[in-house]
């Protein structure tokens, strides 16, 4: 039985900017280090299972929109295949647009002067989706996202998180039996979020045979909703389990977390034997510095606030905790998210 | 994938996908556009302004001509028939009623010219520049990736465009007659309507065409589109019967040929021989007779909807190695 999405040494390579105009800022020494072809995919190979909920977590950058993009048949790969629903991206891309729909975040897409509601049918049309089935489904979509009350609002008239909640729509109004979901709750309010997330999940949950592929770089989110998680970074897939595995990765080590006041001189700590990788975020408005420290073991710990106050800095707060996801990343490849 | 999942693909099917693409997308069009109630003055009266300038230059000839014929003098007590002096109230009646009948048929060349203006625009600026512009606001990306064939998509947008603008050319049309006076006699309304669709589809079809390059071009297309605006008013004979260009020696010929390449060309000259009378301007002005001109009509209609089919999947498949139908994002 085929994987509902399989990929096998996907690559895919962007050519980058022309060589005439690379010439032109080599010349002048502008920007040299983003001119040449970008690798966004490296040889990946996922097998999705039908009815699985499965996520793509990486930072921005890492891949996750452009392997959604090929497996949407909007772009093709350099090397390697991919197959949706059994079909070929490349070779066979019609059956897979019949099964498939992708919403992403921040979508801009449809017509100010129509109604959401008239939005999502004219897309609903694209798929065959007789009217009158159409606009049941919209209804009652509708209701489900809170959306009743703007169903006749001109789609310019709607806010940021009324407008992802007419795009999700859009893509569940086809009833699809695999959803491309590409940050689908990036930017909204927390309360939107949760609707679209709470929607997602029972959609997979309470039919057979629906897949949704979610690519995100909120990791609660992943570990939340998600039957596996692949990590990517820079187009490659660095893990891919159940978040409990993927947690349960690190468990022999120990994660710490340090508020500081803001610190510069952070070099030395990844010389320092018994830590494995470390992570630091600046909070600018409080002037402080938020460090995350996966450790061998609780040894360091006091090298590393001696390290800390030797500078003249205040430790604010200090936590052993359970790894997360974020954990796992850090882990693996020396840095966090942000 | 299970059983149940299995979706169709026989032709009733795929005929229905499409028919339903084609009413999806020209929707937006037809509805959207007209819940501006502005269009009525920007897209019907503001054009008679345009019209009006041509119509008083021609009305201001007539009135000249007229003026030489009815000017009584010594040596030509009934005025002036051409070259030589009317002989008598008969002759000088005969030159009256043929000057009135010219301005009248310059006029009514404008008006129709000016109708067939707002289908040109459309074409120009909605139907070869929209796939450019739907990359823009992210809609391209989920066109392409839905099952519905892409000629569909495109034939939306100019049943949209085509419906859209009819409307207002209609409005122009009437404005123009009511304003000016024009009088229309309309022997063939079949042949009429034959033309005048034919001469839709050729123009949607070149618009069609257009729109898969300006996806390759980007940017740069919408010089193309600034070049193709003023420089076809004149070439295609929007204001003037084209076979007075085509007799202008030297020049004029090589001109005339070129604008014949747009269907607004032979279109407006098959509906101003229909409207008018092929005996209009002595019959010394058409370029063809109205049948030859269908028949080209239907050629390029057919030709242009080819190219543009080929030309979409073509540049489509380019599109996507090059990641150009997503870079918006990316």
């Amino acid at each position: 039985m085929p994987y509902a999405v399989e990929t096998r040494d996907l690559t895919r390579i962007f050519a980058g900017k022309k060589k005439r105009r690379i010439r032109r800022k080599r010349a002048t020494g502008e920007g040299e280090d983003h001119l040449g072809p970008v690798t966004a995919l490296d040889e990946v190979s996922i097998q999705i299972r039908d009815g699985e909920l499965f996520g793509m977590l990486g930072p921005n950058g890492a891949g996750k929109t452009t392997l959604i993009k090929i497996l949407a048949t909007l772009l093709l790969p350099t090397s390697g295949q991919a197959f949706v629903a059994g079909h070929d991206v490349a070779k066979d891309p019609f059956p897979i647009r019949q099964r498939i729909n992708m919403v992403s975040g921040g979508e801009t897409s449809g017509y100010g002067l129509l109604t959401a509601r008239e939005n999502v049918w004219m897309f609903s049309q694209f798929y065959g989706v007789p009217s009158k089935v159409s606009k049941g489904r919209i209804d009652e979509l509708m209701h489900t996202f809170g959306l009743w009350d703007k169903r006749d609002a001109k789609v310019r008239m709607l806010s940021t998180g009324q407008r992802q909640k007419m795009n999700m729509i859009r893509g569940f109004v086809t009833d699809p039996d695999i959803l491309f979901l590409d940050e689908p709750t990036l930017g909204l309010d927390v309360n939107a979020a949760r609707v679209i997330r709470d929607y997602i999940t029972n959609w997979v949950r309470s039919q057979k045979g629906k897949t949704v592929l979610l690519t995100t770089h909120y990791m609660a989110e992943a570990d939340q909703m998600c039957d596996r998680i692949a990590i990517i970074d820079n187009g490659k897939i660095l893990a891919c389990d159940t978040p409990e595995n993927l947690k349960r990765m690190i468990r022999t080590e120990t994660t710490f977390r340090l508020e500081v006041d803001t610190i510069r001189d952070i070099a030395s700590f990844s010389s320092m034997e018994g830590v494995k990788n470390f992570s630091h975020t600046d909070d600018i408005s409080k002037n402080r510095t938020h460090l995350t420290f996966i450790l061998e073991d609780e040894g360091p710990v006091a090298e590393i606030l001696s390290a800390i106050t030797s500078q003249g800095k205040k430790v604010h707060s200090l936590q052993k905790s359970e790894p997360t996801l974020e954990d796992v990343f850090i882990s693996m490849v020396g840095r966090g998210f942000e | 994938m299970k059983a149940g999942t299995v979706r169709r693909t026989d032709f009733r099917y795929r005929l229905g996908l499409n028919l339903r693409a084609v009413v999806g997308r020209s929707y937006p069009r037809i509805v959207g556009a007209n819940r501006e109630p502005s269009w009525i003055f920007f897209e019907a009266l503001l054009p008679l302004l345009g019209i009006a300038a041509y119509v008083f230059i021609y009305q201001f000839f007539g009135n000249q001509a007229i003026a030489v014929i009815t000017q009584s003098t010594a040596t030509a007590p009934w005025g002036m028939c051409g070259k030589h002096a009317c002989a008598d109230a008969g002759e000088q009646a005969q030159y009256l009623a043929a000057v009135n009948a010219n301005t009248n048929a310059l006029v009514a060349s404008v008006v129709l010219g000016g109708t067939m203006v707002a289908f040109w625009l459309n074409v120009l600026w909605s139907m070869a520049s929209q796939l450019y512009w739907e990359k823009e606001i992210g809609n391209l990306q989920l066109y392409m990736m839905a099952p519905m064939n892409r000629m569909a998509l495109l034939g939306g947008m100019a049943v949209g465009g085509m419906v859209m603008t009819s409307m207002r050319a209609v409005s122009t049309l009437v404005a123009g007659v009511l304003v000016f006076g024009v009088i229309f006699q309309v022997a063939s309304p079949l042949l009429l309507l034959a033309v005048f669709f034919a001469t839709l589809v050729a123009l949607y079809g070149l618009g069609m065409m257009f729109a898969s390059l300006y996806l390759l071009w980007g940017r740069e297309a919408w010089n193309l589109s600034a070049l193709m605006e003023e420089p076809i008013f004149f070439s295609s004979g929007f204001y003037f019967p084209l076979g007075g260009l085509l007799r202008i020696p030297g020049w004029g010929p090589a001109i005339a040929i070129a604008g014949s390449f747009i269907p607004a060309s032979i279109g407006l000259d098959a509906l101003r021989q229909l409207t008018l009378g092929s005996t209009a301007f002595g019959g010394t002005l058409w370029i063809f007779d109205v049948t030859t001109e269908l028949e080209i009509l239907v050629v390029m209609a057919v030709l242009f909807l080819i190219l543009a089919r080929y030309c979409l999947a073509y540049l489509e498949t380019l599109a996507k190695r090059e990641g150009k139908l997503t870079s918006r994002h990316q």
